[in-house]
């Protein structure tokens, strides 16, 4: 018995949020200010997703205000709440690093259709 | 009840707290141990419990001396033997007695001890944490130790001058790491924090003896009230004047 998965386990959730790499998303995060909790919502474009088990996390792109800003997020956080796709993208890499070099018109993802 | 057992690690991962932060940890394998023996006052000088780590291990495989040592405990040989202290204050468990993970809660803290993984022949850098030298710009100096003593006086290198050699390999205490989860079916101890050794390594697990400290901001004297020294003033004056 791998007792490193046991202990895991407990530690995922139950029905992970679904994604996938390119996908334009809404994530909701709680966020605590003294005694008070309140979701802030961070959306963007999914570049990355890393790891496995307990340890994996997906990174989110945006561009506020002309700045690039990404945001990496451990998938079984409980932090994270929901995470709502907005569009679905078309990609052919797991890794979209590629957009960081990218402006504009360029650092677009197409949309995906049925398949 | 004791205050510790053997446990073996079984290797790293990571948890949330309640707020969502990250915490690494790891996931040990504590016990179940059986008393194999115990140390008496009367005859020992000092109270102790010697405790083995259940794990099938063959008869034969033991020595002869250990079989008789086993025997007359009426308990099967275990593969790792160690001694443990009691608990202040606590009576001792009888021979053929299980210690089991129960022992600790989550937020206890315990200190682990095990033996660091080998790392061979190493340099003062890595060893000592050296600075060495630059790595360019000309320079001819790079990860040598440097002066290791004066010249005609005294002639000789003193004795335990940090040079290159072993390391890696020795007994390593941490200690006060948190207990995070503990899983009592499959006698499993999840610790904040690593762990000397390699998964796998027997550890000694126990309950801290040191108190945790815990960092206490400054103290600042209490600001006096506004207005408190002039009225202390206009008092004394009050006073002078009577």
């Amino acid at each position: 018995m791998d007792y490193i998965k046991l202990i895991e386990q407990k530690e995922l959730k139950s029905e992970p949020p679904e994604f996938r790499v390119g996908d334009s998303v809404k994530v909701h995060v709680k966020v605590s200010e003294g005694d008070k909790d309140r979701i802030q919502v961070f959306s963007g474009m999914v570049i990355a997703m890393k790891g496995g088990g307990a340890g994996s996390t997906f990174t989110v792109r945006k561009i506020s205000d002309g700045i690039g800003v990404e945001r990496i997020f451990p998938l079984h956080s409980p932090v994270v709440g929901k995470v709502e796709v907005v569009r679905r993208g078309r990609v052919r890499r797991a890794k979209l690093y590629y957009l960081r070099a990218r402006k504009g018109k360029a650092a677009r993802v197409e949309e995906k259709t049925q398949s | 009840m004791v205050e510790g057992l053997i446990g073996r690690k079984v290797g790293m991962t990571q948890v949330f707290d309640g707020d969502g932060a990250v915490m690494p940890c790891t996931v040990l394998q504590a016990g179940p141990c059986v008393v194999v023996q115990k140390r008496e006052k009367t005859r020992d000088g000092y109270e102790a419990v010697q405790l083995g780590l259940v794990e099938p291990v063959k008869v034969k495989k033991t020595t002869k001396a250990l079989q008789g040592h086993f025997a007359k405990a009426n308990l099967p040989p275990t593969r790792r033997l160690r001694e443990f202290r009691l608990l202040p204050g606590a009576e001792a468990p009888a021979v053929g007695d299980k210690v089991a993970v129960t022992l600790f809660k989550p937020k206890d803290h315990v200190d682990i001890i095990g033996t660091s993984k080998g790392k061979g022949f190493q340099g003062v850098m890595k060893r000592h944490h050296f600075r060495g030298g630059a790595a360019s710009h000309g320079s001819m100096f790079h990860r040598a130790p440097g002066s290791i003593g004066s010249s005609a006086f005294p002639s000789r290198t003193f004795p335990g001058m940090r040079m290159a050699g072993r390391m890696g390999g020795d007994r390593v205490t941490v200690k006060n790491l948190e207990v995070l989860r503990i899983d009592e079916e499959n006698n499993l101890l999840v610790v904040r924090g690593a762990v000397p050794g390699a998964t796998g390594a027997y550890l000694t697990i126990r309950k801290s003896r040191a108190p945790i400290k815990v960092k206490q901001p400054p103290q600042r004297p209490a600001a006096p009230a506004k207005g408190a020294k002039t009225a202390a003033k206009v008092a004394a004056k009050g006073a002078a004047k009577k």
